[in-house]
């Protein structure tokens, strides 16, 4: 290794600046980082495969399961693809509630982000500050729904619970307070000396290059990319809404930042317009276990950037297929690209910049090599042949079993 | 900067001294369920929804039914309490569900030949 005139630092699977166990190799050169070559999968769960062997009910609680901080972006995601498949009208009050619970889960998860991007360049006071305010709202979170993180709010057809008048008071009472903090950020983001510093000209992402490489949410707001699904294809109560999508010229973590703190304000605005204009009436419709053959794909929002989910139905109460794309699988791409030709010490604050999530990003993973001329599409027989094999060639013989599993699949 | 300072010094501890003070849990809180046998008209509805199957209803007698929990399965969700028809199922506050056995975390609802409720340790 020492020939080459390049230096390889692998960082992770695992890390002590990795919350999340993800392989980066850094190829250096002195302290300048010539290439990374990112290897995602070790978070992979298998929740994809676990949705089609279980009901639609079921898999909400699954799906929410996919992301601790985005857990309500995920389920409304699916439960859309779903409602849009049984061809559900969702009464409108229970449009407001899902829209007020997404702003909310924003605010929180934005406010992590500031604390994490404050303590990887050494300002732990910001770190400190921020995630005391995110007791706020995770305390308003608690109230409407019972729990901190994992909400369980929606189910096929509507929302779980209701919202009462004396819990909008506490939630505007929340919301005055973190207005006034906020305003405060966005002072310290675009005043302090030290954080413009530290940041400009770190990890940048120009134009064209959010363009080439797809980057979504504030990542590719912050390069100047007007695109946010609450405004290109509004779901929930999002076309009822005014609001501002925020972009940012900078292209750099700076710019990041500045559009997750001026986002901060704009979902202020939306919680009060939800909790102002909350129509009444019911909360949920009946929606039949079985849903009816078809396939939907469904965007939404999520504080980290556009996550997609793809529902195919059979008409039965199980799934076909469940895919979920999320956000950081888009954006990973990107880091690759702003870290080029960056130092060292940029490394930990160019990937917390994305705001990343290894553990929603993990999916089924395909490496496919084009030089190799062995590369073939594997049918389900012939896995499974391979896997009677396998076993066999170690002493372990099937045959009995499957004679069982063919009998009993004949049976029924 | 410096009020913060101030305020921070002279307030109160933000931690509470655990066994003697506990928190109170919000409102909707979804914690330990409990089970009415009496209400049970043992649909199964709760078991087919379960996400992670940790409830299981099983008949005794004739119109009698007992709820085996398992609450290390259990991912308090409550959806058994949105499917339940009769409203026999429901959920508290209580939070304090560690064992150092996982024997201990299988709970068995039923009756005694009374019909009082009874809570007990699954054999």
């Amino acid at each position: 290794m020492h020939n080459s005139d390049k230096f390889k630092i692998p960082v992770g699977p695992q890390h002590p600046a990795l919350k999340e166990p993800e392989s980066f190799s850094l190829a250096l050169k002195g302290e300048k980082i010539m290439g990374v070559d990112i290897r995602l999968g070790y978070n992979h769960r298998g929740i994809e495969k676990a949705c089609e062997e279980r009901t639609y009910i079921q898999d909400i609680y699954l799906i929410e399961r996919i992301c601790g901080i985005c857990s309500h972006s995920h389920s409304t995601c699916f439960i859309q693809a779903v409602e849009e498949i049984a061809g559900v009208s969702v009464p409108k009050r229970a449009l407001y509630i899902r829209t007020l619970i997404a702003e909310l889960e924003r605010i929180h998860s934005h406010l992590l982000w500031l604390g994490v991007a404050g303590h990887e360049i050494g300002f732990d006071t910001l770190l400190m500050y921020s995630w005391r305010d995110r007791e706020i709202v995770m305390d308003i979170l608690a109230l409407l729904t019972g729990n901190r993180v994992n909400y369980g709010i929606n189910t096929i057809g509507g929302v779980r619970r209701d919202i009462s008048e004396e819990e909008k008071q506490e939630i505007l009472k929340g919301i005055n307070i973190l207005e006034e903090r906020t305003k405060y950020y966005i002072e310290v983001a675009t005043e302090e000396t030290t954080i413009i510093k530290r940041l400009s000209g770190v990890g940048v992402l120009n134009y064209d290059d959010t363009l080439r490489l797809d980057a979504v949410g504030p990542t590719a707001r912050a390069s100047g990319v007007q695109r946010d699904v609450r405004k290109d294809d509004p779901y929930a109560a999002y076309s009822e809404m005014d609001f501002n999508v925020i972009t940012d010229n900078h292209g750099d973590v700076y710019g990041r930042t500045v559009v997750r703190v001026k986002e901060l304000m704009e979902s202020y605005q939306i919680v009060r317009q939800c909790i102002k204009n909350m129509p009444d009436g019911p909360i949920v419709v009946k929606v039949p276990r079985k849903i009816p053959a078809g396939e939907a794909l469904s965007r939404y929002e999520a504080p980290r950037g556009e996550d997609v989910h793809y529902v195919k139905s059979n008409g039965t109460e199980k799934p076909e297929r469940v895919k979920v794309r999320a956000p950081t699988l888009a954006n990973i791409q990107a880091v690759k690209h702003m870290l080029k030709d960056r130092y060292l010490a940029d490394m930990p604050i160019v990937v917390a910049a994305i705001d990343p999530c290894f553990s929603c990003t993990d999916r089924l993973i395909a490496v496919k090599n084009s030089n190799n001329k062995n590369n073939h599409t594997m049918t389900w027989e012939a896995l499974h042949a391979y896997s009677i094999a396998w076993y066999k060639a170690r002493g372990i013989d099937f045959a009995g079993l499957n004679k069982n599993l063919k009998k009993r699949l004949e049976g029924s | 900067m410096i009020r913060q300072v101030l305020y921070s010094l002279f307030k109160k501890p933000a931690t509470n001294l655990y066994p003697a003070q506990k928190l109170e849990m919000p409102k909707g809180y979804r914690g330990k369920l409990v089970f009415y046998p009496e209400k049970c008209i043992g649909c199964k509805m709760c078991m087919k929804d379960c996400p992670t199957g940790a409830i299981t209803i099983n008949k005794i007698a004739e119109k009698k039914f007992e709820a085996v929990i398992d609450l290390g399965k259990c991912i308090y969700c409550a959806q058994c309490v949105d499917s339940c028809i009769k409203k026999a199922l429901e959920v508290t506050k209580d939070v304090t569900l560690a064992q150092l056995d996982d024997k201990k975390l299988k709970v068995v609802f039923g009756s005694d030949s009374e019909n009082n409720r009874t809570e007990k340790q699954a054999p």
